[in-house]
């Protein structure tokens, strides 16, 4: 069966690819969104700081021999505190104001971040190969399915359900939603409103750098990496529904298929289909897909 | 010493009026404008300025006894950007050769601003064949390579060895166009078919949705028209999804040494390349690459030797003119062979195409390699006539039918 004179076969191998690259869409978004709707900070340096994870595993495992399964767990939490750092020290000073400080700082903090790692390591992308015991894959018929990849789609919607289940549906959930919705009533209970917004943030930062040590195997590690990816994530973040957990993961997921669908229809607009999309949604419905409307 | 240099000094600033004529401003002031933070900074960037200095350097640091000045900055690979810059450069700033350019784009509006101002421009980075064909200067010079001789290198060389059914990945701008265009004219000529292309967004990161579709078409080979971190995810992932495995050959037909570094043997074993110059190929080569190694901590790439090379010719023409006026300086250029380790008696066209002979490399395997950047075998020297394309094929309106 032929769609669009293109052989079925070819449209379930796309299909899987972009459910591969709306994994990373949707834990990097899932970021964004969770960062947005607990700290109303937009922040634009998720990109640097996915880089960075990237970055880290490799420098790790080179220097330092730490592999891949060890780098999962440890470069999160060191990059992570790096957000800590970052929120105790700038961005706290930023809550009461406009949101286009907060933009522009991290904006900043982005250059910053990328023009250190692209003076000592260059532009060129350092190699960081495949686990070995994800090394290889298994032929479905219709594709070769690397089993890296098939991992990358685990290990991401287990960390995006942990994450959705963690503030949806458990108790420290509730104190952070409420401590963001009211700080000062909540303060009043006796919660450390300040330090569980740092943590927010921290956690944030660390999915982003999650999504950094994941990407290692496939792409190069270089220091724009995060760059070419944080504007298509700032996209379905907004397609999403600004603030939405849930949001941030459908449409992470789904736009990752529209994507891989268009390579296929037509290559040219695969760059700017999720932006049609992000117009459209936006004159449908403001608030995005899955926002509400204030 | 410093004595005999201060009286030759006095000399020239007495024997004055003529002099400064010949030399505009008392200075030769070179201007490297290049991608100093972009995608192209690697293998062009910081190294050829350091290229640059060198050939400054060895040429004795003044000509016509007059000094030369080494000023650069970062076009982003952005044509306005560069423009604006060139043109700033030319009129307030006294420069009188800009070397570098390393985006097609770039280059092409580059040489119109120095077209325009009789000022030499020197292309070492960018690839398009346009800048010596419909769009050629009198002042606009490419040395290094082209989209031509790399299609010629590589393309013939791959059907050669029996891969006579192509699938292009083209990056969708100037330069992805131009090689892929280049090498479907020469797997055609050599009685092979395309069979299909497919044009990613410049840049991409994810080529596996286009691998795929390569991977389905069953072409023989699968040709990389485009160039740096692109090519490299292009040839990691292919790796992923076993299309080298299951058969299918890479050729990667714009391969920088630095990319080669950056993938690791292991990946890019076997890859077939063409290149303008290749740091180990002989002595005359390691000698200035070991030089160049200690000031870069990198070896260079053939845009750095070329920049080294334009420059070095650059400054001879101005002493065998006399003067540093464009006009002049380039029929002596022309006039003279390029007689350094690059250019090995190349010759200078009246398009502007500075042919010199190209090399034919394959990618050693992890085993094969014994130190550090120790990457290539070069299979073939591919002589400069027959791999840049015939002054008359190019369309340049410079030059007399």
């Amino acid at each position: 069966m032929d769609i669009f004179s293109i052989p079925s076969q070819v449209w379930f191998g796309q299909l899987l690819i972009g459910l591969i690259n709306g994994a990373f869409y949707a834990v990097l978004s899932l970021g964004l969104a969770l960062i947005f709707g607990l700290l109303n900070i937009i922040n634009f340096a998720h990109g640097a700081q996915y880089m960075m994870g990237a970055f880290l595993a490799w420098i790790g495992l080179t220097y330092l021999g730490i592999n891949y399964w060890v780098a999962l767990v440890l470069v999160p939490i060191v990059v992570g505190i790096t957000g800590v750092i970052i929120e105790r020290t700038m961005l706290k000073h930023l809550y009461k104001m406009d949101h286009l400080y907060g933009l522009l700082l991290t904006f900043g903090l982005a250059l910053v971040i990328e023009g250190l790692f692209r003076h000592f390591y260059g532009v060129s992308g350092q190699p960081y190969s495949i686990p070995d015991s994800l090394k290889g894959g298994t032929n479905l018929g219709f594709m070769f399915l690397p089993n890296y990849r098939a991992w990358v789609v685990v290990a991401s919607l287990v960390v995006c359900f942990f994450t959705w289940y963690m503030i949806e549906r458990t108790r420290i959930g509730a104190y952070l939603r409420a401590g963001t919705e009211n700080p000062e009533l909540c303060q009043a209970f006796g919660i450390n409103v300040p330090l569980m917004i740092t943590l927010a943030y921290g956690y944030g930062v660390a999915l982003a750098a999650f999504a950094g040590v994941l990407a290692a195997p496939i792409f190069q590690v270089q220091p724009l990496m995060g760059s070419n990816l944080i504007i298509v994530v700032f996209a379905v973040v907004v397609i999403g529904g600004m603030g939405s957990i849930m949001g941030a993961i459908a449409t992470g997921l789904a736009l990752g298929i529209v994507e891989g669908l268009t390579k296929v229809i037509y290559p040219p607009a695969s760059s700017t289909i999720i932006f049609m999309i992000m117009v459209v949604v936006l004159l449908i419905r403001p608030a995005g897909l899955f926002g509400r409307e204030q | 010493m410093k004595k005999r240099a201060l009286v030759m000094a006095a000399a020239l600033a007495w024997s004055g009026a003529s002099f400064a004529q010949e030399v505009s401003d008392d200075v030769v002031k070179i201007a490297v404008l290049t991608d100093m933070s972009g995608t192209y900074s690697d293998l062009s960037g910081q190294g050829g300025v350091v290229a640059a200095e060198m050939a400054i350097a060895d040429f004795g640091g003044k000509v016509l006894g007059k000094k030369i000045e080494l000023i650069s900055a970062d076009h982003q690979n952005k044509a306005d950007v560069a423009a604006t810059k060139a043109r700033e450069w030319f009129d307030a700033e006294k420069v009188d050769m800009i070397a570098g350019l390393v985006t097609s784009s770039v280059a092409l509006a580059v040489q119109e601003v120095g077209k325009q101002k009789n000022r030499m421009t020197i292309v070492s980075g960018a690839g398009s064949s346009r800048i010596t064909g419909e769009d050629c200067a009198p002042t606009g010079l490419h040395w290094t390579y082209d989209t031509y001789a790399l299609a010629v290198g590589t393309g013939n060389a791959v059907v050669k060895e029996g891969g006579d059914t192509w699938f292009f990945l083209t990056a969708d701008y100037a330069f992805g166009q131009s090689l892929e265009n280049d090498v479907s004219n020469v797997v055609k000529a050599k009685g092979g078919k395309v069979l299909g292309s497919v044009r990613h967004p410049f840049p991409a990161s994810d080529f596996s949705s286009y691998l795929l579709q390569a991977q389905a078409s069953g072409a023989k080979v699968i040709g990389l028209a485009n160039a740096g971190n692109d090519t490299m995810n292009a040839i990691k992932q292919a790796n992923e999804f076993g299309i080298i495995d299951a058969g299918q050959q890479m050729a990667g037909l714009l391969v920088f040494i630095t990319d080669v570094h950056s993938l690791g043997l292991e990946t890019a074993k076997g890859l077939l390349l063409t290149t303008g110059f290749y740091w180990d190929f002989d002595d005359q080569n390691r000698e200035w690459s070991k030089r160049f190694f200690e000031k870069h901590k990198a070896m260079p790439t053939m845009v750095h030797a070329g920049v080294y090379s334009s420059v070095l010719h650059y400054l001879k023409g101005i002493e065998k003119a006399g003067t540093d006026a464009a006009d002049k300086v380039v029929v002596e250029m022309r006039n003279m062979p390029v007689d350094d380790f690059f250019g090995r008696g190349g010759k200078l066209r009246e398009d502007g195409r500075m042919v010199h002979d190209m090399y034919l490399a394959e990618v050693k395997k992890p085993a094969d390699s014994k130190s550090d950047w120790d990457y290539y075998n070069i299979k073939q020297v591919i002589p400069g006539d027959e791999a840049y394309r015939p002054m008359d094929k190019g369309g340049c309106p410079l030059v007399k039918k």
